[in-house]
């Protein structure tokens, strides 16, 4: 079971109460993460990440087990506290202030 | 009895004001998304509670959100908005080529008959439609592929299709407008365009009486005579009497001739009513009075309108799809502001007051009359 966090925002959006708990078949990467969490909650399509060039959005970014996971490849293996469940994914999003 | 629904949409959300016919008591529903930028919210002319509204984000992108019940509960809909083809390029600010790239939605405008139909004006400028109401929506590429599409350039708010007026009495006709290339009219159903622009005059652009590269702010039109079209433009009130063949300033004794919103009453297709801005480089009211101007004339002649708007001290701005008005009799005119009012008019415009003070900056204003 794999467990996100997403920010006030699209909790609200997704109607979801605290952590996204999620199954992911194969292996756990960003990509099949939001996959997976986009097939749960399709109002999220388009919000993390862009729906054709699957680019994660620009104030948008990935944390976990207190390291930036934003740029990694979105093929690439996610931590093995995440896969475990023992640590959340973290959607943030980015401290941009404004108005 | 009949009731009024006002939709407003603000910069951190959607709230619906609601009355009976009197339009002196009012229930303020809301803030729906609240956080969001709500572009604009607008109902069906053919299912009164079948609503669609623009929400947006810095963060999260557009989103579409669909209503069955008159604004009391939401589901986000298809937000997939992909421009039909290799997207092109349009000039950017300082005279640059630069590609066509999605920013949000401007502006939601439902088919007059079907309630799942509708269109939607977005930044950079295109129009979509979705025929199902708004799960998927579909680009009408005509419009982006017109000639002059790579010389169009954006407004400082964005290149964006801000407003679509479906004429009601001429199957296929559609009139757009776009900051900054100017107004366009389809009649065909959206397959070809072109800019309908003659005899408006922009000092801000190369040759003043181009084709295209007006920074047209608004256009309006009654129902009852689709072929009379007013209009906003960045400075200059204009009317046109043939469709948009031709356009004649009409500005009149107004102040100012800047300003955003322009509207037409309900049930007088001459009297029309604008909100003077002292001027682009400041975008807030002159002398600090909120003062909305009426003509009774179709142009050229125009009075203030005051009585219980403020008349000091006032530098807020009313935003080009922040008017609107009801069909009751007399007809209600509407309007919000950057500083968060909405005030309302149930004499034609002779007397206002305010709905509500404090909401966040107000981006749109629309009215729905119930049966």
């Amino acid at each position: 079971m794999i467990r996100v966090v997403l920010p006030a925002h699209l909790r609200t959006l997704a109607r979801v109460d605290g952590e996204a708990k999620l199954h992911v078949e194969g292996q756990a990467t960003q990509r099949s993460v939001l996959d997976a969490l986009e097939a749960a909650y399709p109002m999220l399509r388009g919000t993390i990440r862009d729906q054709v060039t699957q680019q994660r959005r620009a104030f948008v970014r990935f944390f976990a087990c207190e390291q930036d996971l934003s740029h990694e490849p979105p093929d690439a293996p996610l931590p093995d506290a995440v896969l475990t469940g023992a640590e959340p994914l973290l959607v943030v999003g980015a401290m941009a202030g404004g108005g | 009895m009949s009731r009024v629904r006002v939709l407003v949409g603000t910069r951190k959300g959607a709230f619906v004001l609601t009355s009976d016919a009197t339009r002196e008591r009012w229930d303020i529903g809301g803030p729906h998304f609240g956080g969001w930028e709500i572009y604009h919210l607008k109902g069906s002319p053919a299912d009164p509670d079948r609503l669609y509204a623009s929400q947006s984000s810095g963060w999260f992108g557009q989103l579409i959100q669909r209503s069955n019940d008159g604004g009391k509960t939401w589901e986000a809909v298809g937000n997939k908005f992909v421009y039909d083809g290799v997207p092109g390029t349009h000039l950017w600010y300082d005279g640059t080529s630069r590609p066509w790239e999605f920013a949000r939605v401007w502006h939601l405008e439902p088919s007059l008959t079907d309630p799942d139909m509708v269109y939607a004006g977005v930044q950079d400028a295109a129009l979509f439609r979705s025929m199902d109401g708004g799960q998927t929506w579909q680009e009408l590429p005509g419009l982006r592929r017109h000639d002059s599409a790579p010389s169009w350039q954006p407004g400082a708010g964005g290149m964006c299709l801000h407003t679509i007026l479906v004429d009601p009495s001429h199957p296929g006709r559609i009139f757009i407008a776009i900051s900054a290339a100017g107004v366009f009219r389809t009649d065909d159903g959206g397959k070809t365009w072109r800019p309908i622009n003659r005899g408006l005059r922009s000092e801000q652009i190369p040759d003043p009486t181009a084709e295209v590269g007006h920074c047209v702010h608004r256009i309006a039109m009654h129902p009852s005579r689709p072929r009379v079209l007013f209009m906003q433009k960045h400075w200059d009130v204009m009317r046109s009497d043939d469709a948009g063949e031709s356009w004649q300033e009409i500005s009149g004794n107004l102040p100012t001739d800047f300003g955003f919103p322009i509207d037409v009453h309900a049930h007088e297709p001459e009297t029309i009513y604008v909100v003077p801005i002292k001027s682009d480089s400041e975008h807030f009211l002159p002398d600090g009075r909120l003062r909305v101007y009426r003509s009774r004339t179709g142009g050229h002649e125009w009075e203030a309108l005051t009585r219980g708007l403020p008349q000091r001290d006032c530098y807020v701005n009313v935003l080009r799809d922040a008017m609107a008005v009801d069909s009751l009799d007399p007809c209600g005119v509407y309007f919000g502001t950057t500083g968060g009012q909405v005030y309302a008019s149930a004499d034609a415009g002779d007397s206002w007051a305010p709905i509500v003070r404090d909401l966040p900056s107000v981006v749109s204003v629309e009215v729905q009359t119930l049966s």
